[in-house]
């Protein structure tokens, strides 16, 4: 059995504002057990979902100009396509200002 | 009527009843389900809605999701107000009354090790914010004040112009680097006073809605009893220091310290 002791009033609780802090919790923290419904939050990219928090969708973030997750590479395809792509073309930029200097080694 | 179960805490029997208004996920009221000593706290849900694939396709709606999170928590915080409820993750669902009993007389031993260590324990968040001035906001102090009026007057010349911008620059750094040291201090005074502590990710401004750069986001295990006292000391070490403002969340269950409680290994299909 339980006796709760006093607690003092409720800080910050169900404001609008803190909707982040219940979804940190909720998503983030407590048991993770398997139901019988196999929904692994994971899966379904809670990355997206915390994304989300708050602005109303991907489309509106982007309207609002919150965007800045498409340039990581942890949280974006597309990003880490990009970041292969600079990757490619800086290396063969350094390839082509080596090529004349070794060319020029080579020749007698 | 057919339905799923959703299950929103496991705990120990508790004599104090809950709020009688109180509803859960889906509108329906939670109700209490008693086996080998032991509560889960759960409701009935349309299976519409929350068998796996709708369930998923809901996870990825915002506004679906906010009222379920919500909903969720809101029974958590009522299982608060009486007893110490070990938190289950958001949608964790059951076919029926006789899956959670499976399942809880499967995991008995670690909820009741876990329940132990957790007993009238509750979490506290807090969490610090660095606001350094805003160019608009740094005006507001005398010096800028007698500057823009004199500026007024004069035109600005490019030097000037740039001199500013590294003095705000500075200023922003200068308010980062004692917001962090403040943090520091805070999570060091705290976490002595708590049970145990947690850091967490610092959350993003842009997702938060909140203003200012998030520097600490820690959860603190208190006992009920010096919860009030928890709370004064997080008053008294609060910084007048702007710049810096603090936040406190809570009671919340304590969702931050479950982790005790071993993931069930993957089940290969």
């Amino acid at each position: 059995m339980t006796t709760p002791g006093r607690l003092p009033q409720p800080y910050g609780h169900d404001s609008s504002a803190n909707l982040a802090d219940i979804l940190e919790r909720v998503l983030d923290k407590g048991v993770v057990i398997a139901g019988d419904i196999r929904i692994n939050l994971l899966d379904i990219e809670l990355l997206t979902i915390k994304l989300r928090l708050i602005v109303a969708s991907v489309d509106k973030a982007k309207e609002m100009g919150i965007d800045w997750w498409e340039d990581d590479p942890a949280l974006s395809t597309r990003a880490r396509r990009d970041e292969l792509a600079r990757e490619n073309a800086e290396l063969r930029e350094r390839l082509a200002q080596l090529e004349p200097a070794r060319q020029q080694e080579e020749a007698p | 009527m057919t339905g799923l179960r959703y299950v929103y805490a496991v705990c120990r029997p508790f004599r104090s009843a809950l709020q009688s208004q109180l509803t859960g996920v889906a509108g329906s009221p939670p109700k209490q389900l008693t086996h080998h000593g032991l509560i889960a706290v759960v409701s009935t849900v349309p299976e519409a809605d929350f068998a796996e694939e709708p369930l998923r396709a809901h996870l990825e709606d915002l506004d679906w999701l906010t009222a379920t999170a919500r909903a969720h928590q809101q029974v958590i915080d009522a299982l608060t107000v009486v007893t110490t409820p070990l938190p289950l993750r958001l949608a964790t669902v059951f076919r029926d009354d006789s899956g959670v009993r499976t399942m809880m007389e499967a995991r008995e031993e670690d909820f009741r090790r876990v329940l132990d260590r957790l007993e009238g324990r509750v979490e506290w968040g807090v969490k610090v914010y660095a606001e350094p001035e805003t160019s608009e906001g740094a005006e507001t102090s005398e010096a800028k004040e007698a500057a823009e009026a004199k500026e007024a007057k004069e035109p600005v010349s490019g030097r000037d112009y740039l001199r500013r911008r590294r003095m705000q620059t500075r200023a922003r750094e200068d308010v980062w680097q004692k917001a962090a040291a403040f943090a520091g201090r805070l999570h060091e005074t705290l976490s002595a006073f708590a049970e145990d502590s947690r850091l967490h990710a610092p959350q993003n401004a842009a997702l938060s809605g909140a203003s200012g750069q998030n520097m600490l986001n820690a959860a603190y295990l208190v006992p009920r009893a010096d919860s009030e006292e928890f709370v004064e000391l997080v008053d008294r070490e609060k910084d007048d220091a702007p710049g810096i403002r603090v936040e406190l969340t809570g009671p919340w269950a304590a969702y931050s310290f479950t982790d005790e409680f071993a993931e069930e290994p993957e089940v290969e299909p």
